[in-house]
């Protein structure tokens, strides 16, 4: 394995929906080029957390953040006042648990990223869109059909050009928010075989729902219950030699 | 560094742009609404000071500072009446049908269909059509029975709309209830989704009457006449049984024929009682849809399910 | 027994339901039936062409296409003040405005389709033209400019409710896969938000642009009466309907050219209103199936 280094890292976060506490101060780091996954039974915030790294939860009112989530190299913490979440989620992707493509053509679809930030070269475009829709292992399927609607496209294929578009702005770190939990078993084996092989290009950090899917595709794996992080650890360990009680309780099925 | 400098300046530029749309929007709503707010501001500045206790009980006179709006209001508040009486029974049928009995076939489409059209079609041509039909064919005349029969089709569909608005916000789980119970379609109707609709429903009655109360155009195409000088006959008298409809038939002005009756003559004066028709007018929708508004806000608080 | 009374039941409501499609019939029969004496006395070449409107002078002529550069004018106009602004009030509300706001600031606005159109008259008459003659000084005391910006005013509500509604039926998920890749509120609202609108958007305009071809009393009151073929807002005109205003004030003999006179001009109305209504249902379906 190489050197790790640090991507981001998040330092004493408290996230609060009004006077609803929802993480009561997380701190867990993500390394550059692995996969992270953030698992825990439902409520326990993995998603809460995952939509804090690109500021998601600004977008509805009575939002609060305490603490910090830091951006390697440079330091910058991305919850800070003064930051406008743009910037955030120009440097970070996500992907969501249901295929959310907008109802315009597939190549539209990917390259809303970068006309949004008003990318005006036609040529650059062209060929992000077909490197990032090749990232997503969605070219072939659909290079003959690039100016046809994207919602005519199957749930699974939906996902990938989700995926692709995310890429497309080359993020410094991707989010995947259960992206495989509305699709079916065969979709679901792409998106993982995927995910393999965009650690190259990436980071990742990952919530889901199955063990399973968190063991195959992760490098490090965070517990997470009821708000607090559990325990954090190479996936191999968290999996075969769980620390915390609570953990192993969980990862042998005994809730959740 | 450079690239997030870049980074910076491309989100700034952004901002830019945003602030500036939030900006227009603001000045769009603020242009409407200070166009509202000077419209009632100059309407009362001139017509307020003539409203007094005379300006009720005066008919209309030859004389600016004679004259008064009695049988402008007493014609308003008697076509109010009739509208609601043609209005609301079958308005709220319609709106229980669609929602509760119709199933899905040509017969129930071209309905809704229908109703979705009739709010584009000129209240205007509604005028047109009760002249040729209520007037001549029916030959009820240009009565108020003629002006409330006009105004209650016009304000129908509003009545259908909303009945079917506060119905569909039944939950299902009351009718199942219901018919759990063994009641019958129409006892679930009777007992349970009127009852719990009739809140809704009621906002959708006080819209379309303060809708009806302001309607100019139609009236004065069935042949209002605009200079009335006296009461339509009592509904009430000595003789057994008390009680008549004789008033249905007879001629009628209204508060907004009344105001555009003095706004088209030259003479200031006029104008100033014009205002203060327009003044009461204003006021009286304004406090209905005011209410209206209130009503629907309270029970959208107080129907959690 | 108690079966028949069900079967009673419905059956009322549902004349009452089907009551709605009798009151279309109504008017468009009604319409036809007495426009139809009309075309023996004028020919349709004579309707169409002629560029004057005087039925009730001793030396008639029956060209529609006065009233209808009157109409048009007047709804160019409205239009043009009520679609920019409806629709910009819409986005905002709709996109920018926290819902506790939204809450206060829509009904406010709606309160605007509530004031009686006659008071919209007066306000057009004597504050509106007013206020444009300091500007404008050859603007005539009635003219269809002052007119057409109060409609507009009038018809913003019309426009930016329902196109609000629409814009707010667009599902969260979208707006947040826009925000997630970084754009900005406006574009969101311009790229994502108001196309996916635009089938709602559609029917928001065709009903304002209804309310504008069928409004009467402002232009009755503020625009004059004078058929006039014009394109030139700062001249008095008369619309369609504010020559049935016209008409019916007068006393008219049932039957007589001047009656058939406001029926073919209603008949004219309605389908000008068909037209555009015709043009908003097409762009829906084009626009529905490109995507």
């Amino acid at each position: 394995m190489q050197q790790l280094n640090l991507r981001a890292e998040v330092k004493n976060l408290i996230f609060s929906y009004g006077d609803k506490k929802v993480l009561n101060g997380i701190t867990l780091p993500i390394y550059e080029n692995r996969v992270t996954a953030l698992i825990g039974p439902s409520g326990c915030g993995k998603t809460t957390l995952l939509r804090c790294f690109n500021r998601m939860h600004d977008l509805y009112a009575n939002a609060q953040y305490h603490g910090e989530i830091l951006l390697y190299p440079d330091q910058r913490n991305i919850l800070g006042k003064e930051i406008d979440p743009m910037e955030v989620r120009m440097r970070i992707g996500m992907v969501f648990q249901k295929p959310n493509p907008f109802p315009k053509s597939i190549y539209d679809n990917v390259a809303y990223g970068l006309t949004v930030r008003g990318v005006k070269k036609k040529s650059f475009i062209e060929e992000q869109v077909e490197k990032s829709l090749q990232q997503a292992s969605l070219w072939n399927e659909v290079k003959d059909r690039l100016h046809s609607s994207a919602t005519a496209l199957s749930g699974g294929q939906q996902q990938r050009l989700c995926i692709a578009r995310a890429l497309a702005t080359e993020p410094e770190i991707l989010l995947l928010d259960e992206p495989t939990s509305a699709l079916d078993p065969i979709s679901t084996r792409h998106i993982e075989e995927l995910i393999q092989e965009l650690r190259k290009d990436v980071t990742i950090a990952i919530v889901t729902h199955s063990l399973h899917q968190a063991a195959r595709v992760s490098d490090f794996t965070a517990f997470m219950y009821l708000g607090d992080l559990i325990e954090f650890g190479a996936s191999d360990q968290i999996f075969t030699n769980p620390k915390d009680q609570r953990t192993e309780n969980y990862i042998t099925g005994r809730f959740g | 560094m450079e690239a997030h400098q870049d980074l910076l300046a491309n989100i700034k530029r952004r901002q830019m742009w945003d602030f500036v749309f939030a900006l227009m929007g603001l000045l769009a709503l603020l242009f409407a609404l200070v166009t509202l707010l000077a419209l009632i501001v100059d309407l009362a500045i001139t017509g307020v000071p003539r409203i007094n206790a005379e300006f009720f009980v005066n008919f209309p006179s030859r004389f600016a500072e004679k004259a008064g709006i009695l049988s402008a209001w007493v014609g308003s508040f008697c076509i109010m009446i009739t509208t609601a009486f043609c209005a609301i029974p079958l308005g709220v049928a319609a709106g229980v049908y669609l929602e509760e009995y119709s199933k899905k076939n040509w017969i129930s489409q071209l309905i809704e269909l229908n109703i979705i059209n009739l709010a584009g079609i000129p209240s205007i041509t509604y005028g047109l059509m009760a002249l040729g039909l209520f007037v001549y064919k029916l030959k009820l005349g240009q009565s108020i029975l003629t002006a409330g029969l006009t105004l209650g089709l016009l304000v129908l569909p509003i009545i259908i709309v909303t009945t079917r608005e506060a119905i569909r916000a039944i939950p299902n789980t009351i009718r199942e209830a219901s018919y759990a119970m063994g009641a019958s379609k129409w006892q679930t109707v009777r007992y349970h989704i009127l009852p719990y609709s009739s809140g809704g429903i009621l906002t959708g009655v006080i819209i379309s009457l303060s809708r009806a109360i302001g309607e100019t155009a139609p009236l004065i195409t069935i042949g209002a006449l605009t200079f009335i000088a006296f009461l339509p006959t009592p509904p009430v008298d000595g003789q057994f049984p008390y009680l008549n409809f004789k008033w249905l038939m007879d001629p009628f002005t209204v508060m907004p024929i009344q105001m555009f009756n003095w706004l088209s003559r030259p003479q200031p004066e006029f104008h100033v009682n014009a205002a203060a028709t327009g003044v009461v007018l204003l006021l009286m929708t304004l406090i209905m849809n005011g209410g209206a508004i209130y009503l629907r806000s309270r029970f959208r608080k107080k129907m959690k399910w | 027994m108690r079966r028949l009374r069900e079967r009673a039941i419905e059956t009322v409501l549902f004349l009452a339901a089907a009551s709605s499609v009798l009151v279309t019939i109504g008017i468009v029969g009604i319409l036809v039936v007495e426009s139809i004496p009309f075309f023996e006395h004028v020919t349709f070449k004579e309707f169409l062409t002629d560029t004057q409107w005087t039925p009730l002078f001793e030396n008639a002529h029956y060209g529609i296409l006065p009233l209808l550069s009157g109409t048009l004018l007047s709804t160019v106009i409205a239009l043009s003040v009520a679609i920019p602004l409806g629709t910009v009030a819409a986005a905002f509300l709709s996109e920018y405005v926290r819902p506790s706001w939204r809450e206060f600031l829509k009904p406010m606005l709606e309160l605007l389709a509530a004031v009686p159109t006659v008071v919209y008259g007066y306000f057009a008459l004597l504050f509106v033209t007013p206020l444009l003659q300091k500007i404008i000084p050859s603007l005539s005391g009635f003219n269809v400019l002052s007119a057409g910006i109060v409609i507009g005013v009038m018809i913003v509500p019309y426009v930016s409710s329902l196109s609000e509604d629409a814009m707010r039926s667009v599902p969260n998920h979208l707006r947040e896969a826009s925000f997630a890749v970084g754009a900005s509120r406006m574009q969101t609202a311009f790229r994502v938000v108001i196309p996916a609108a635009f089938s709602g958007i559609t029917s928001a305009y065709v009903l304002g642009i209804s309310r504008a071809l069928g409004e009467t009393m402002v232009v009755a009151i503020a625009a004059g009466m004078q058929p006039n073929l014009t394109i030139n807002p700062t001249e008095p005109a008369a619309t369609i309907t504010a020559f049935i205003v016209q008409v019916s004030l007068g006393d008219l003999p049932h039957g007589s050219i001047g009656y058939q006179s406001i029926y073919v001009a209603g008949l004219s109305l309605l389908v000008l209103t068909l037209c555009f209504n015709i043009v908003g249902l097409w762009l829906r379906k084009k626009f529905q199936e490109k995507e």
